[in-house]
C-alpha cells in the first residue's frame, strides 16, 4: 500500500515537472499587484506571494527545476561515490588506504560544512548549491559502496570468474556491476529525497536558486521575510520538498526490504 | 544476500587490539586529518577570484587607495609567497591562533568562542530530546505489535525527511501564532529554547529511531534474549535489561554522523530563531565570504568532529566487550 501511494505521489510529481499545464494551467510569472499576500482560498489554493503570483501554479512549475537539482546532485554524489567506492574496494591495498583516507578526511566537513565551503568559493548560485550538494553527499555513498564491493568481491561466483579466466574488465562489467547495481539504486532513490532536502535548505538560506525562479527553493528563500505574518509563503512549498523527500524515502526503504529478502 | 549490507556500518575488524598502539594510532589519525582539513581549507580558500585585500577594506567597489592595499597586504602577509603564507598559517594554527575577522574586526577565536556556548547547549539539550523521542518510538513500535509498528516506522521516516527550516516555521505557526504559547524568535531562557530544540531534535529522533528499532529487533530474536527468556526472566526485564542495552551500540557509533547533523541544523535553526551561535555566524561569514571565520569555524567544527568520533570509538570498545577480544 504503502509502495502504491509512493508510486502514485512520484507519477503525480513527474507529470508537473513534464506537463506543468496539465495541473495548473496559470502562468506561473503572472503579476497581480492587486492581489498580493492573498490567504488561501478556492480561488488560490495556496494562496498568493507579494507579487500577487499564485502558489499552487508557480509550484507545479518549479517541480522540474526542484526534481532536476534533487537528481543532478544525487547523480554527482552518486557518480563520484562509485568511483571512489571501486577505487577503494577494487584497488590494491594502497589504493583502499589512500581512498579510505580522504573519505575520512571528507568526513571531518560534516553536514552541510562542505557544502558551504564550496559555496564561499564558487559563489552561491543554483549550479554551485547543486554540485556542493552532491560532493556533500559523495563520501557517505562511497563508504558504502566500498563496503558492498569488498563483499561481492569475495563471492564465490566472481571466484568462478576468475578461474575461468574471465579478465579484470569483464569480471566488473559482468559480474561485480550488476551485482552492486540493486543496491545502487536504492541508494540513488533514497538519496533524491535528501539531495532536495538539502538543496532547498541552501535555497532557503538564501545561497542556491534566487527569485523569481518558480522553483521550490527560491520560493522558500522569497518568503523567508515573511514566515510570521503570510506563513502560506513558505509553508507549501516546504510541504512538496516534504513530500517528495517521504515518498522517494518510503519507495527506496520497500526496494531495500525487496532486496534484502530476496 | 550482498544487498544486506546497504545502509550498514563495515564489518568491524576483530583483530586483538592492544590499547596504547590503538590510542596512538588514533591520535595519529586525529592530527592527520586535522592538517589535512586545515590544508584543503587554505587552498580552496586562495581559488577565490579576487584581491584578498579589497575585500578586508570592504569588498571590490569599495574606494580603495593603492597604499591602503599595501599596507594591508603587509600587515596580513599576503604579499609573501604562497608556500611561506601556508606555513605561516599553519604555524599560526598550531598555537591556536585563528586570524582576524574580516567582517567583524576582531580576533577569529573570540568570535568563536562567544558563539560556541550558545550552539552546544542547543546541540546537547536536542540530542538528549531527540534519544528520549527515539528511544520511546522505537520501543512502542517493537513492542505494540504490528500496527504500531508500521506507524512507528512511518513517523520515523516522515521525522528524518523533514527539512529543519520548514518543521521550524510549521512549529512558529502552532505555537507562536495559532496558540501563542511561545516566542517565534528564541529569547534567553529556557522558553526560548523550546521550539530550536524541538526542531533540531525531532528530525534527528526519526534518523535514530529507526536504528534503534532494528537493533531491538535483531536482540529480540538473539540467543542472549532467549536464554533469558529460559532462565524465566519476565518479558519486561528481557526488553528494558537486554534488548535496550544491544540498541544502543549501534545508536553510538551514529554520534559522530549525529553531531554533523545538529551542526547543519544549528545553521539553519539560529538563522530562523535569531539565535546567536556558531551556525549563524557561518552563515554570515559564508555570506560575506569573511574567509578567515569561515576556515576558522571548519576547523573548530572538524576538530570537535574527530574529538566526538575517538570518544564513540573509545565508548564502543569499553561497552561492546567483542571489540577487545579474539572472536575468530
Amino acid at each position: 500500500m504503502v509502495e502504491v501511494f509512493s508510486i502514485l505521489v512520484i507519477a503525480l510529481l513527474v507529470i508537473a515537472a513534464v506537463a506543468p499545464g496539465v495541473l495548473a494551467p496559470g502562468d506561473p510569472l503572472a503579476i497581480h499587484p492587486l492581489q498580493s499576500f492573498r490567504p488561501p482560498s478556492l480561488a488560490h489554493l495556496f494562496g498568493t506571494d507579494e507579487s500577487g503570483r499564485d502558489i499552487y501554479t508557480r509550484i507545479v512549475h518549479g517541480t522540474g527545476a526542484s526534481l532536476l537539482i534533487g537528481l543532478s546532485a544525487t547523480a554527482i554524489g552518486v557518480g563520484l561515490a562509485l568511483l571512489f567506492g571501486l577505487l577503494a574496494g577494487l584497488g590494491p591495498r594502497w589504493l583502499d588506504f589512500g581512498t579510505t583516507r580522504f573519505l575520512e578526511v571528507l568526513f571531518a566537513f560534516p553536514g552541510l560544512l562542505f557544502a558551504l565551503l564550496f559555496i564561499v568559493v564558487y559563489g552561491p548560485g543554483v549550479v554551485t548549491s547543486t554540485i556542493a550538494v552532491g560532493l556533500a553527499t559523495a563520501p557517505g555513498y562511497a563508504r558504502i559502496i566500498r563496503s558492498q564491493v569488498r563483499v561481492v568481491r569475495r563471492a564465490p561466483y566472481l571466484e568462478a570468474a576468475t578461474v575461468l579466466g574471465r579478465s579484470r574488465t569483464s569480471r566488473v562489467i559482468h559480474h561485480l556491476l550488476p551485482n552492486v547495481a540493486g543496491s545502487l539504486f536504492v541508494l540513488v532513490t533514497l538519496g533524491i529525497g535528501q539531495s532536495i532536502v538539502w538543496a532547498s535548505s541552501l535555497s532557503y538560506l538564501g545561497l542556491g536558486a534566487v527569485p523569481p525562479a518558480a522553483e521550490w527553493g527560491a520560493m522558500l528563500s522569497a518568503g523567508r521575510t515573511y514566515i510570521t505574518s503570510f506563513w502560506w509563503m513558505t509553508f507549501f512549498p516546504g510541504l512538496f520538498i516534504v513530500l517528495s523527500a517521504v515518498v522517494t524515502t518510503l519507495l527506496g526503504r520497500s526496494l531495500q526490504q525487496r532486496l534484502r529478502s530476496s | 544476500m550482498a544487498a544486506a549490507l546497504i545502509g550498514e556500518a563495515p564489518p568491524r575488524s576483530r583483530r586483538r587490539r592492544r590499547w596504547l598502539p590503538w590510542l596512538l594510532l588514533r591520535l595519529g589519525g586525529v592530527v592527520f586529518v586535522l592538517w589535512a582539513v586545515a590544508t584543503v581549507t587554505f587552498f580552496a580558500i586562495r581559488l577565490i577570484p579576487g584581491d584578498p585585500a579589497e575585500a578586508i577594506l570592504g569588498g571590490p567597489g569599495s574606494q580603495t587607495s593603492a597604499e591602503a592595499l599595501a599596507q594591508v597586504r603587509a600587515e596580513y602577509g599576503l604579499d609573501q609567497p604562497l608556500f611561506f603564507q601556508y606555513l605561516h598559517y599553519l604555524g599560526r594554527l598550531l598555537v591556536g591562533d585563528l586570524g582576524r575577522s574580516y567582517a567583524l574586526h576582531d580576533s577569529v577565536l573570540n568570535v568563536i568562542a562567544q558563539n560556541l556556548g550558545g550552539t552546544l547547549l542547543l546541540a546537547v539539550v536536542s540530542l538528549i530530546v531527540a534519544s528520549l523521542i527515539a528511544l520511546a518510538l522505537a520501543a512502542w513500535s517493537t513492542r505494540g505489535g504490528r500496527v504500531a509498528a508500521s506507524i512507528g516506522s512511518l513517523l520515523e521516516i516522515v521525522a528524518a525527511a523533514v527539512p529543519h527550516f520548514w518543521l521550524a516555521i510549521s512549529l512558529i505557526l502552532l505555537f507562536s501564532s495559532v496558540l501563542g504559547w511561545l516566542p517565534p524568535v528564541s529569547v534567553p531562557g529556557p522558553v526560548g529554547l523550546v521550539l530550536p530544540v524541538l526542531t533540531l531534535a525531532l528530525p534527528l529522533s526519526g534518523f535514530l529511531g529507526q536504528v534503534m528499532r532494528e537493533s531491538m529487533l535483531d536482540a529480540m530474536a538473539s540467543p542472549f534474549v532467549l536464554s533469558a527468556r529460559a532462565r524465566g526472566e519476565s518479558e519486561n526485564d528481557v526488553f528494558w535489561l537486554h534488548a535496550l542495552r544491544h540498541a544502543a551500540i549501534p545508536a553510538i557509533g551514529l554520534a559522530g554522523w549525529a553531531f554533523g547533523a545538529l551542526i547543519s541544523g544549528a545553521v539553519v535553526v539560529e538563522t530562523i530563531f535569531a539565535r546567536p551561535g556558531l551556525g549563524r555566524s557561518l552563515l554570515s561569514a559564508v555570506q560575506q565570504r569573511d574567509v578567515p571565520l569561515v576556515i576558522g569555524v571548519v576547523i573548530v567544527v572538524a576538530l570537535a568532529y574527530m574529538l566526538v568520533t575517538t570518544l564513540t570509538d573509545l565508548a564502543d570498545r569499553l561497552v561492546d566487550p567483542r571489540l577487545r577480544v579474539d572472536a575468530r
